[in-house]
C-alpha cells in the first residue's frame, strides 16, 4: 500500500469507510482519557486551576499550524505530482484549520484575561496566528471564487506554499520578539520546561486533538469526493439534456419528460 | 535581455500614457492623507506623531490599488498569451513586469511623500525616514502584491480577493516599516534592526514573487 495506491477516489472511499470508525474510536478514548487526566492535574501554584485551558489552548494552537503544514505538502502533491488527491486534501483540511485556529484565539483571549489583565494585545505571537487565521478565510473564499475545481486547487495550491512562510514567523515569534506571550516550553533545546504533571495530559491532548484532526479530515474528504461525483453527474445530466434537445426538435415532449425523470 | 527591457520600457510606457492610471496612485495617497486629519482631528502635534503611520497606510492602499492592472490589462487585449508563450522565461517576465510597476507606480508615492509630510507637520529627519523606508519597502508591496494580481487575473471576480488575500501578507512590511520611521523620531529605539529587517523582506519577496506569480499564471491561464 504505497499514496498512489489512494490516487483512485473509489479505492480511497472504501479503504477510509474501513478506517475511519477505528479512528473515531481511538479519538474518542483518547480525548477521554486526557480530559481525565487534566480535570484531576493540579493547581498552578501561580495560576490556580486557570491553568486547565493549557490543555485546550495549546493543542489548538499546534493543530492550526499543523493543518497548514498538511495542507502545504498537498499542494505541493498538486503542484508537482499531480496526485488526484491533493487537492482534495487540502481544500477539506482548509475550513477544520481554520476552526482550529480560531479555537486557539478564543481560548488563549479567555486564559490571557484572567493571567495578563487583557482579552487581546498586540503581541507577536497572537498578531502572527490572527494574519494565519486570516490567510485561512482567504484560502476558502478563493476555493469559493473558482468554478472549475482543478483551476481553484492550483490557484488555492501556490496561495498555500507562500503562507507556509508564516509557520516558522509564528513558531519563533515568541522567542525573536521576547513580548506578553511566555516562550516556548514543551519543545525546545535541552528539554521541557512543564512538570511531569502537566506534561502527560498536555501531550495527551495533543495526540487526541490530532487524531481528531486526521478523523474529520479523511470525512471532510470522503464527502468532498461525494460532492465532486454530484457535480459530473449533473454536469452529464445537463449536457445530455442540452444535446437532446438541440438534436431532436421534433421530440421536445420526450424530452421534457425525461429531464424530470 | 533586450526582451527583458523592451518589456519593462513597454510596461513603463502604457502605464504612464492615458489610461495606464499609474499615477492616479498618487492622487489616491494624496486624498487618503487628506482624509485623516479629518477622522482623528487637526491637531498637529498629534497628527506628527500619526504621521509615519499614516504616509504607510497610504501607500500600502495606493499600491493595493494599481495592482490589478499589473497583468488584468495585458490579460484583456491578449498579450499575456504573447508573454507566457514567448522564449524569455515567465519568472522573468513576472520580474519585468513587477519592476516596471514599481519603477511607474511605487517610486512617485515616494516623491510625493516629502509634500504630504507638510501636511502632516512632519519635520525633516521624520520625512526624510518615512521615505528611506518606503524606498526599501514598497518593493516588497509589489512583489508579493504580484502572486495576488497573478491569482486574481485567473478569476472573473477577482478584485476584491486580490485585497483580502494580498493585505495579510503585506502586514510584515507595514510593522517593520512603520516601526523603522517611528524609531528615527523617537530616540531611545534604534533605527538599523528594523530597517534592515524590511530591506531583508524586499529581497525575499523579490526572489520568492516572481516564481509563484509565474507558477500560478501557468497554472491558472490553461
Amino acid at each position: 500500500m504505497t499514496l498512489i495506491d489512494l490516487a483512485n477516489p473509489t479505492r480511497f472511499l472504501a479503504l477510509s469507510a474501513r478506517v475511519l470508525p477505528w479512528l473515531a474510536a481511538a479519538t474518542v478514548i483518547l480525548l477521554t482519557i486526557g480530559l481525565y487526566q487534566s480535570a484531576y492535574a493540579p493547581d498552578d501554584y501561580q495560576q490556580g486551576a486557570t491553568v486547565k485551558i493549557m490543555f485546550i489552548h495549546v493543542p489548538n494552537a499546534w493543530l492550526s499550524m499543523f493543518v497548514w503544514g498538511v495542507m502545504s505538502i498537498a499542494s505541493l502533491g498538486t503542484l508537482v505530482w499531480r496526485h488526484p488527491l491533493a487537492d482534495v486534501a487540502a481544500k477539506a483540511a482548509a475550513p477544520i484549520g481554520a476552526a482550529f485556529t480560531f479555537l486557539a484565539l478564543l481560548t488563549g483571549s479567555l486564559w490571557g484575561r484572567p493571567m495578563w489583565g487583557t482579552y487581546w494585545e498586540w503581541d507577536a505571537r497572537l498578531t502572527s496566528v490572527l494574519i494565519l487565521f486570516l490567510m485561512y478565510l482567504g484560502l476558502m473564499a478563493l476555493w469559493r471564487a473558482v468554478e472549475d475545481p482543478s483551476r481553484a486547487a492550483r490557484a488555492a495550491a501556490v496561495l498555500t506554499l507562500v503562507g507556509a512562510i508564516n509557520l516558522p514567523i509564528i513558531k519563533f515569534s515568541v522567542d525573536w520578539w521576547n513580548t506578553l506571550h511566555q516562550p516556548a516550553s514543551v519543545m525546545r533545546m535541552g528539554g521541557s520546561t512543564l512538570d511531569k504533571a502537566f506534561l502527560i495530559p498536555l501531550l495527551v491532548m495533543a495526540v487526541a486533538f490530532t487524531l481528531l484532526f486526521v478523523t474529520l479530515h479523511i470525512a471532510a474528504m470522503r464527502n468532498e469526493i461525494l460532492r465532486r461525483r454530484v457535480r459530473s453527474l449533473q454536469m452529464m445530466q445537463a449536457s445530455r439534456v442540452a444535446f437532446s434537445s438541440e438534436v431532436g426538435t421534433g421530440s421536445r415532449q420526450e424530452n421534457a419528460s425525461k429531464g424530470t425523470a | 535581455m533586450t526582451a527583458w527591457s523592451a518589456l519593462i520600457r513597454r510596461d513603463i510606457r502604457i502605464a504612464l500614457r492615458v489610461g495606464g492610471g499609474a499615477l492616479i496612485g498618487v492622487l489616491f495617497f494624496l486624498t487618503v492623507v487628506v482624509l485623516m486629519p479629518f477622522a482623528v482631528g487637526p491637531d498637529l502635534a498629534q497628527l506628527a506623531r500619526l504621521g509615519p503611520a499614516i504616509l504607510w497606510l497610504g501607500a500600502l492602499l495606493a499600491s493595493l490599488l494599481t495592482l490589478d492592472r499589473l497583468f488584468m490589462a495585458d490579460h484583456e487585449d491578449g498579450s499575456l498569451d504573447l508573454i507566457t508563450m514567448s522564449r524569455t522565461p515567465l519568472e522573468l517576465a513576472c520580474a519585468a513586469k513587477a519592476l516596471a510597476h514599481w519603477l511607474a507606480a511605487g517610486l512617485p508615492l515616494i516623491v510625493a511623500t516629502p509634500v504630504l509630510g507638510l501636511l502632516l507637520n512632519l519635520d525633516m529627519v521624520a520625512t526624510a525616514a518615512v521615505a528611506l523606508t518606503l524606498l526599501a519597502g514598497t518593493p516588497a508591496l509589489t512583489f508579493t502584491g504580484m502572486i495576488g494580481a497573478a491569482l486574481a487575473v485567473t478569476l472573473h471576480r477577482g478584485g476584491l480577493l486580490m485585497a483580502v488575500l494580498v493585505l495579510p501578507l503585506s502586514i510584515p512590511v507595514l510593522i517593520f516599516g512603520v516601526a523603522a520611521s517611528q524609531a528615527a523620531i523617537t530616540e531611545p529605539s534604534s533605527f538599523g534592526a528594523p530597517f534592515s529587517i524590511l530591506c531583508a523582506l524586499s529581497l525575499v519577496s523579490m526572489v520568492i514573487g516572481p516564481f509563484a506569480a509565474a507558477a500560478s499564471l501557468k497554472h491558472g491561464l490553461d
